[in-house]
């Protein structure tokens, strides 16, 4: 096996492998199916989630991974089965939809950023509107993650000025403004150069390390291998294998698995 | 460091080059003349072609403006003074230019309709430009009642209960939102109507017994020349857009019934002439309300105005929202907001400064085509110009009218144009 794609920093104060995980459910899917027209994209999807678990799910594209991700915050309908997150169930019913987003922090691959706000108006929008909380309150709180993302100083600045690695740390604050207790990464790095992939990685060690439940879909294997509990492999919209990280690397079982790794790994 | 040889491999520049000044072929006069007068030989012969036609034109017209009348009592009068040399005849304007601007409006409450335009100014100002008191909004929302009152006038009475009619319907939403955000719609939208259908004719008729105040009435007949372009092309402006966001948005509905309403309405009001809407509005309309029910024609032809620019307006909007990255919608429902914040917050604001260039255009479009209204017997400019060529006096006069209501049309949707200009520039926030 050849070396990880990017190099983790070693001076970490927590070896995060090693940190613990809450026996309590942060989502549950059972028997999730979803189709596109008459495309089967999701097949009988089983997953549980623990709170403060980290999960990377992998795969090949069209694999159904993204897909798999925008069902649990419901920008993606699925059509047969259960998802249970922080014991809201997923419905047509609004109420419960609306309940469930403001809980899960979404991180999107072109960042989505709301180019015609400010980088402030951008974090504090959601916590003003959706929780209510006061202007004042909104900013400071606005203030202290786009501190935690180190870009305090861009605050005023409007998202078309920022550099891509910037917009994506905007957008990992703007998610986390709203006080989640779970975040989604949909491929964070895969618009970026690869200067500014690090920073990004750096602040999602950052937020693994205070215990947040994180489910990301990445190919970044060496963000894998130092942050990720657990490994999921899909592959036609079915999860084909997973494992803890350094068993997944090592002994990969399914021969899909060995392909699709030594294919991103092994140049 | 220039005589490094290129297969020299080591190589390590140990000062970096200062910034030096273009040569002087590349800034200034020389520069612009060059490259956008005299760049070729074809835009050399276009320049110089461009310049003759200009002067050609300005040799033709320029002492017909220049040897211009100002006072005289008819267009013989006019000729007798010009005496056979060219020159224009704008003592017309001078001699009737009460009758372009206000139409027959009696001329003892002309400050009427001149203080409604004055307020009209002050009222739009708080809405065009963000940077002022924002206090300001509340003077815009009172306007469009203390100009009805200005310029028909009759009991004040009336536009106040019309106005309190709205002020039920917030009052009804602040009570009925801490119970329900469905019920405080239903309840902003049914206490006006409720007031209006059943409180506000008594009302309106117990206070105008008692306290009888109020402005001399005036009918709508009197109304003419910009007066009347600029209450239905005002009207129409201020009520197409929302009716326009709100029919876009219907097209763009998940819900069957709500799309369907809105395609048809959209499609049958752009399949159709204005004028054919506007003569419907002048002589069907009344075959199909109930007997006994008038209506003012301004009114109807304000409506028909307004709809007709709404068709196009949801489609100018609807090019926006298409041009709207999906990723803008996702991230507002990720982030929980619900559908009208979402909208409100998100979408529209920048699709509307998508769309600034053609909600201009429908605009200034809907502006011009108030001239239309001449052909239902309404007296815009253009219906006065007609009406003061079939004076004696001033029969056979063209030109002076034409300039003088082509010139004030012309100012108004410059206007409009180069604020939208403004606007685009100051919402310019993508650095693209």
């Amino acid at each position: 096996m050849s070396e990880p794609v990017v190099e983790m920093p070693v001076d970490r104060k927590i070896d995060i492998s090693q940190m613990k995980v809450s026996d309590e459910i942060a989502i549950q899917i059972t028997g999730m199916n979803k189709w596109f027209g008459s495309f089967h994209v999701l097949r009988d999807i089983d997953m549980t989630v623990n709170r403060g678990e980290r999960i990377v799910i992998c795969g090949p594209s069209g694999s159904g991974k993204s897909t798999l991700i925008r069902c649990i915050n419901r920008l993606e309908e699925h059509q047969a089965g259960q998802i249970i997150v922080d014991g809201t169930e997923l419905t047509s019913d609004l109420k419960n939809i609306d309940k469930v987003r403001s809980e899960v922090g979404m991180v999107f691959q072109h960042f989505n950023l709301f180019p015609h706000l400010t980088i402030l108006e951008n974090c504090t929008l959601a916590p003003i509107w959706v929780r209510k909380t006061p202007k004042k309150e909104a900013e400071e709180i606005a203030m202290h993650f786009l501190e935690k993302v180190k870009i305090p100083e861009q605050a005023l600045k409007y998202p078309g000025q920022l550099s891509g690695g910037q917009q994506q740390r905007v957008a990992i604050a703007r998610s986390l403004c709203m006080r989640p207790r779970i975040m989604l990464f949909d491929e964070p790095t895969s618009a970026l150069d690869p200067e500014m992939i690090k920073e990004v990685l750096d602040t999602m060690i950052q937020l693994a390390e205070e215990g947040m439940t994180m489910i990301c879909v990445t190919h970044e294997m060496g963000f894998a291998q130092a942050v990720a509990n657990r490994v999921i492999f899909m592959d036609q919209g079915q999860i084909v294998e997973q494992n803890r990280p350094t068993e997944f690397f090592k002994n990969p079982k399914s021969e899909r698995t060995k392909l699709f790794l030594s294919q991103i790994l092994g140049h | 460091m220039s005589n490094i040889e290129a297969h020299t491999v080591a190589y390590v520049r140990d000062t970096m080059l200062p910034e030096q000044t273009p040569p002087i072929t590349e800034k200034g006069a020389v520069k612009w003349l060059r490259e956008n007068l005299f760049s070729g030989w074809l835009n050399s012969v276009l320049t110089v072609l461009s310049l003759l036609v200009i002067w050609w034109a300005l040799a033709a017209i320029g002492p017909w403006l220049l040897n211009t009348i100002w006072n005289a009592g008819s267009l013989r009068e006019c000729r007798e003074i010009l005496d056979g040399t060219p020159g224009a005849c704008f003592a017309v304007i001078n001699d009737r230019w009460h009758q372009l601007l206000f139409g027959f409006y009696p001329s003892q409450h002309y400050w009427r309709p001149t203080l409604a335009f004055v307020l009209l100014l002050a009222s739009l100002a708080p809405v065009l430009f963000t940077n002022l008191p924002r206090k300001l909004l509340y003077v815009s929302a009172a306007y469009p009642f203390v100009a009805y009152h200005l310029l028909w006038g009759g009991s004040i009475w009336l536009p106040v209960s019309a106005a309190l009619g709205f002020v039920a319907g917030f009052v009804a939403f602040v009570f009925a939102r801490r119970v329900n955000g469905l019920l405080a719609v239903f309840a902003a939208v049914l206490a006006p109507i409720f007031w209006w259908l059943f409180l506000a004719q008594p009302f309106n008729a117990g206070l105008s017994s008692v306290l009888p105040i109020g402005l001399e009435f005036v009918r709508s007949d009197r109304f003419g020349g910009f007066l009347i372009s600029l209450v239905i092309g005002v009207t129409g402006i201020s009520l197409s857009l929302p009716l326009g966001i709100l029919l876009a948005l219907g097209r763009q509905s998940d819900m069957v019934f709500v799309k369907s309403v809105c395609v048809i309405f959209i499609e049958f009001i752009r399949g159709v002439p204005l004028i054919t809407l506007l003569f419907t509005a002048s002589l069907l309309l009344n075959y199909f309300l109930p007997p006994g029910t008038s209506f003012d024609l301004i009114l109807r032809v304000i409506i028909m105005v307004t709809l007709f620019a709404a068709a196009y307006m949801a489609e100018v909007i609807r090019g926006g929202l298409a041009a709207l990255p999906r990723g803008q919608y996702e991230a507002a429902d990720a982030l929980g907001l619900d559908y009208w914040k979402a909208q409100r917050l998100i979408i529209m604001p920048q699709a509307l400064k998508i769309s600034i260039p053609g909600i201009v255009n429908t605009f200034i479009g809907l502006f011009k085509d108030t001239t239309l209204v001449v052909f239902i017997g309404l007296l815009d400019p253009i219906g006065l110009s007609n009406a003061i060529r079939a004076d004696t006096d001033w029969n056979g006069i063209y030109w002076e009218l034409f300039i003088f209501i082509g010139a004030l049309f012309f100012l108004f949707c410059f206007g409009i144009s180069r604020y939208s200009m403004y606007l685009e520039r100051k919402l310019k926030t993508d650095h693209r």
